[in-house]
This record gives C-alpha cells, sequence and structure tokens, in this order.
C-alpha cells in the first residue's frame, strides 16, 4: 500500500515535469535550441498568479491571468532574444537563453523583492483517505490536468493542420519552407504552447505548496529537463514518458530510507545512464545526418 | 511565342566571399521543359534555392508571371504557383505518405479543389494510394522521389523546380521518372529541371543551359544541343 501511494504520487510528480519537459522538448524539436529560460517563464507565471490574487482574489482568474501572461512573454521572448540569432551558432544562442534566465529572476527579484511570498489562496488542501492512508487532492488535480494536458496535445500536434506543419517544421524547416508554411510563425506556436504548459505547471507547483520565490522554476526546470533527455529531446511523447518516469523514480526513491536522502543522485544517475544506453534517449530517434 | 513564366536577370549570389553565381540571366516560357546542365558545384542548386527564395542574392532579380519574386518570402513563393522539389526528396519522415500529400496543398484553402488534385496524383501514381497510410520514411527511394513530386502536384502549380529527381534511382526508375517530368507537361505544367544526367534531361526538354562555375556558357533548343561536340565531350560521355 505504501508502493502504491509513493507511485501515485510520483505520477502526480511527474505530470508536472512532463508538462514543464513537453515546453523544452518542443522548442528544441521545432526551433533547434535549449530555451533555459522555460524554467524562470514557470516563475514568472507563479508572480503573475500572485498579483492577480491579491487584485481579484479568485485562484481561477489566477490561473487564466499566468496562462496569459506567460504566452505573451514566451513569444516576446522569442522574437527579440532568440529570432535575432537564427541561424546563429547553437552556443550563441544558449549563453542568450541562460542570459533571459538570469534577467527574469533579477527582474522579479527587483519587481518582487528576494523574500518567499505564500500565495495560500492557491494551496488546495485536504486529502482523499484510502484506510490509513492519504492522496492529497492537489495529487489527483495534478493528475487529471496531467492527462488532459498530454491528450490535447497529442491530439492537436497528430491531427491538426497547425500541428502536422509543427512536424513537418522541426523534421526539415527548409522543406517545410518550401511547402508554404510561415515557419517563424510555427516557432511563435510552438513557444506560445510551451509557455501556456509552463504556466499551468507553475500552479500545480504552488496548489500543492504555496512558496513563491524568485527561483522557483530553476530546478523543475532543471528536473524537466532531465525527464525531457531521458525520453528523447525532440520527443513529445519521450517528454511524456520521461516526465513520467522521473517522478515515479523521485518518489520511490523518496519512499526508501537509505535512498531518500540521494534522491536527486539517483534522478541524475538514471540519466547518465539512459543516455550511456541510449544516447538518443528512450523515444528519441537517431538524426540522420543529411549531406 | 508563349508568354515567359520565369525570368532571371543578372543573378549574383555569394557564400561568404566565394562568388557562386556570376549573373545569370535566363528564362523559362510557359510550357516549356527547360533544363539547367552542369557539372557538381556549377551553381544549379544555388540557382533554384534563390528563385525560390532560400537564399537571398547579392544582385539581380527573379521576375515570375512579370512579378519581381526576388525578395519574396520562401513560403510565400508555394501560393503564387511556383513549387520546388528539393534535391534529396526531403520528404517528411515520419508524417504518413498521405499527410505528406496534405503539406504539399498547406497554402489551399479550397478544400474540394484538394480532394480533387489529390485522386489526380493517385491516378498517377498508384502506388503512392496504396501505401497512403504508410509513413513516408519506410517508402523505397523511388516511391519517395514520386511523394515528393506528387506532393509537389498538391500546390497545383504552374511552374514545377525539379533539382536532381533521378539522383540515387537505378537505371529503370530513372526511366520512370523522367516519363513523369515529362507527363507534367503534357497536364500544361512548366518545368525547370536541374540535372546530372544530361543526356535523359536533353532528351526530355524543350530548352537547354549549360552551367560552368557560376556563369551560363551555353544556350539553346535540346535538340541542336544533344549534337554540339562540345556538350557530347563533357557533359553526354560521347567522344
Amino acid at each position: 500500500m505504501k508502493f502504491l501511494i509513493a507511485l501515485i504520487n510520483g505520477l502526480s510528480a511527474g505530470g508536472t515535469y512532463a508538462i514543464i519537459a513537453l515546453g523544452y522538448t518542443m522548442v528544441y524539436g521545432i526551433a533547434k535550441m535549449l530555451n533555459f529560460a522555460h524554467g524562470d517563464v514557470i516563475m514568472a507565471g507563479g508572480y503573475m498568479m500572485f498579483v492577480t490574487l491579491t487584485l481579484l482574489g479568485h485562484p481561477l482568474w489566477a490561473v487564466a491571468a499566468a496562462v496569459v501572461f506567460c504566452v505573451v512573454l514566451g513569444i516576446v521572448i522569442e522574437r527579440f532574444a532568440y529570432r535575432p540569432l537564427r541561424g546563429a551558432s547553437p552556443l550563441a544562442v544558449l549563453i542568450t537563453a541562460i542570459g533571459v534566465s538570469s534577467l527574469l529572476q533579477s527582474l522579479a527579484q527587483i519587481l518582487f523583492g528576494s523574500a518567499t511570498k505564500m500565495p495560500v489562496k492557491l494551496q488546495i488542501s485536504g486529502a482523499f483517505k484510502i484506510g490509513s492512508f492519504d492522496i492529497a487532492y492537489s495529487t489527483l488535480i495534478t493528475l487529471a490536468v496531467t492527462v488532459v494536458v498530454m491528450a490535447v496535445l497529442t491530439l492537436f500536434v497528430n491531427y491538426s493542420k497547425t500541428g502536422r506543419a509543427m512536424i513537418a517544421v522541426s523534421e526539415d524547416r527548409d522543406a517545410a519552407l518550401l511547402m508554404g508554411i510561415n515557419t517563424n510563425a510555427i516557432i511563435t506556436i510552438t513557444f506560445a504552447i510551451g509557455s501556456a504548459l509552463a504556466a499551468i505547471a507553475g500552479y500545480l507547483m504552488l496548489c500543492k505548496a504555496p512558496s513563491l520565490s524568485t527561483t522557483l522554476g530553476a530546478m523543475p526546470g532543471i528536473k524537466a529537463f532531465t525527464a525531457a533527455v531521458i525520453g528523447g529531446i525532440g520527443s513529445i511523447p519521450g517528454a511524456m514518458v520521461g516526465g513520467i518516469l522521473l517522478g515515479v523514480i523521485e518518489s520511490l526513491s523518496y519512499s526508501v530510507p537509505a535512498l531518500a536522502p540521494y534522491t536527486d543522485a539517483v534522478e541524475f544517475a538514471i540519466l547518465i545512464i539512459v543516455l550511456l544506453v541510449k544516447p538518443s534517449g528512450i523515444l528519441g530517434k537517431m538524426r540522420r545526418e543529411k549531406v | 511565342m508563349s508568354e515567359t513564366l520565369l525570368k532571371v536577370e543578372n543573378l549574383e549570389v555569394y557564400y561568404g566571399v566565394i562568388r557562386a553565381l556570376k549573373g545569370i540571366s535566363f528564362e523559362v516560357k510557359k510550357g516549356e521543359i527547360v533544363s539547367l546542365i552542369g557539372a557538381n558545384g556549377a551553381g544549379k542548386t544555388t540557382t533554384l534555392h534563390t528563385i525560390t527564395g532560400l537564399i537571398r542574392p547579392k544582385n539581380g532579380s527573379v521576375f515570375y508571371k512579370g512579378k519581381d519574386i526576388t525578395k519574396t518570402p520562401a513560403h510565400k513563393i508555394v501560393s503564387e504557383g511556383l513549387v520546388h522539389v528539393p534535391e534529396g526528396r526531403r520528404i517528411f519522415q515520419s508524417l504518413s505518405v498521405y499527410d505528406n500529400l496534405l503539406m504539399g496543398a498547406y497554402t489551399r484553402k479550397d478544400k474540394s479543389g484538394i480532394e480533387e488534385t489529390m485522386q489526380e496524383v493517385f491516378r498517377d501514381f498508384p502506388r503512392l494510394e496504396e501505401r497512403k497510410k504508410q509513413l513516408a520514411g519506410t517508402l523505397s527511394g523511388g516511391e519517395q522521389q514520386m511523394l515528393a513530386m506528387g506532393r509537389a502536384l498538391l500546390a497545383d502549380p504552374e511552374l514545377i523546380v525539379l533539382d536532381e529527381p533521378s539522383m540515387g534511382l537505378s537505371p529503370l526508375l530513372v526511366s520512370e521518372i523522367f516519363e513523369i517530368v515529362k507527363s507534367f507537361k503534357e497536364a500544361g505544367k512548366t518545368v525547370l529541371l536541374v540535372e546530372q544526367n544530361a543526356k535523359k534531361a536533353m532528351s526530355i526538354s524543350d530548352r537547354v543551359y549549360v552551367l560552368e562555375t557560376g556563369s551560363i556558357t551555353m544556350s539553346g533548343d535540346a535538340s541542336e544541343l544533344i549534337n554540339d561536340p562540345s556538350i557530347k565531350k563533357a557533359y553526354l560521355g560521347e567522344a
């Protein structure tokens, strides 16, 4: 039973990782860059929720405002920080992404100070009882949101015209251009979707533990990036599998007293093992070099 | 004389300091098959990429139906009726054959028109219909070339630009591909063809331009150039 509870908690934590990892992996697949500011978009969404709560009071408004704000933020970052570097060396893009990350954190600190905020109204307390065990409602909500996000995204990517255009751009940007696909617009849409997911992930984190600081997105961002790489960066199902897997490993490791203090080490060890066995990740495809 | 569909004027393209095209001019008239032949590195693919906007020229202009399209973004060229089938086919491997064809019609809005063209393509390429649910990456080289050509047809183009359609295919398939190119003309399309297989290309072309290290060194009717001694020596493997 204890194992089952740990598993459910793991699936829930993994769901949040998966939602963040989807943002990393879609941007990587389509824009061919690692958006290291992705975790800080989560943080920015968190502060937006905090501000909206103070002004309007209701969590639903807060979430909606955060989604809209993060979408705009994602589009602005892409337009002004990354688009001018299209065709530049990957290293220049990577350093810019790290710069954007640090800019967002510094801006948040200037605006809100470094003290941790407690937007308690976002918290969902209470638990579902099975015998003597508790499953927090926030865990169940996270699971439900994860399932919905994954289903909607999978349907969108595979069955909508824009979704198929995203696959085309991720596979071959020039060929996509020749089909008449406005690749810049597709990249913008990708950033918008990734950032909306970041806002949702931010809410899922804060509804469990309403503690908001400028580094809110830092560790989950790194974990989710790890998850995306484990699953195969660039692959949408890969991000889902990698996120869930990482969450379950994390939770199971926590539930074993001997391993609990080393949970982060266990997770990154899994990353190393996966990369040794299958460098392209679990569902990643080896890219054929085109000549 | 029929109208000029494509007109390239004094096109000059640089890769860094290397002058890949040294001011070339040529034209394609409606209903023609025009071939651009030349050795590796002569600038054939560069010419096509510049026409469809993947590369920007330093100087010179490209006119399509009298309209200057030199600075038109690549993704807006297709809806003008000019479609480019790139070298190496460049089909979308992880999409199904059917979805690849649909990508060809990306800019079209008329659902019934798209369906009509789809049926025409399936009539011309029955193998694509048999495999329409298969992932495109699982097709053979010849089938992939047919898919790339079928995908281009779905844009309902007037001018089809083909880059090395016979590359890497067996002799039997090469003949089949050239038959298809000929059928484009019979269907009223205009073709600009780049080929290393100069002999085959000339045999189906109306006119030919010879490209050598970024300059056009010879041009004329295919039926005349095919008997030209210097062409025979350099491109047709005959002494």
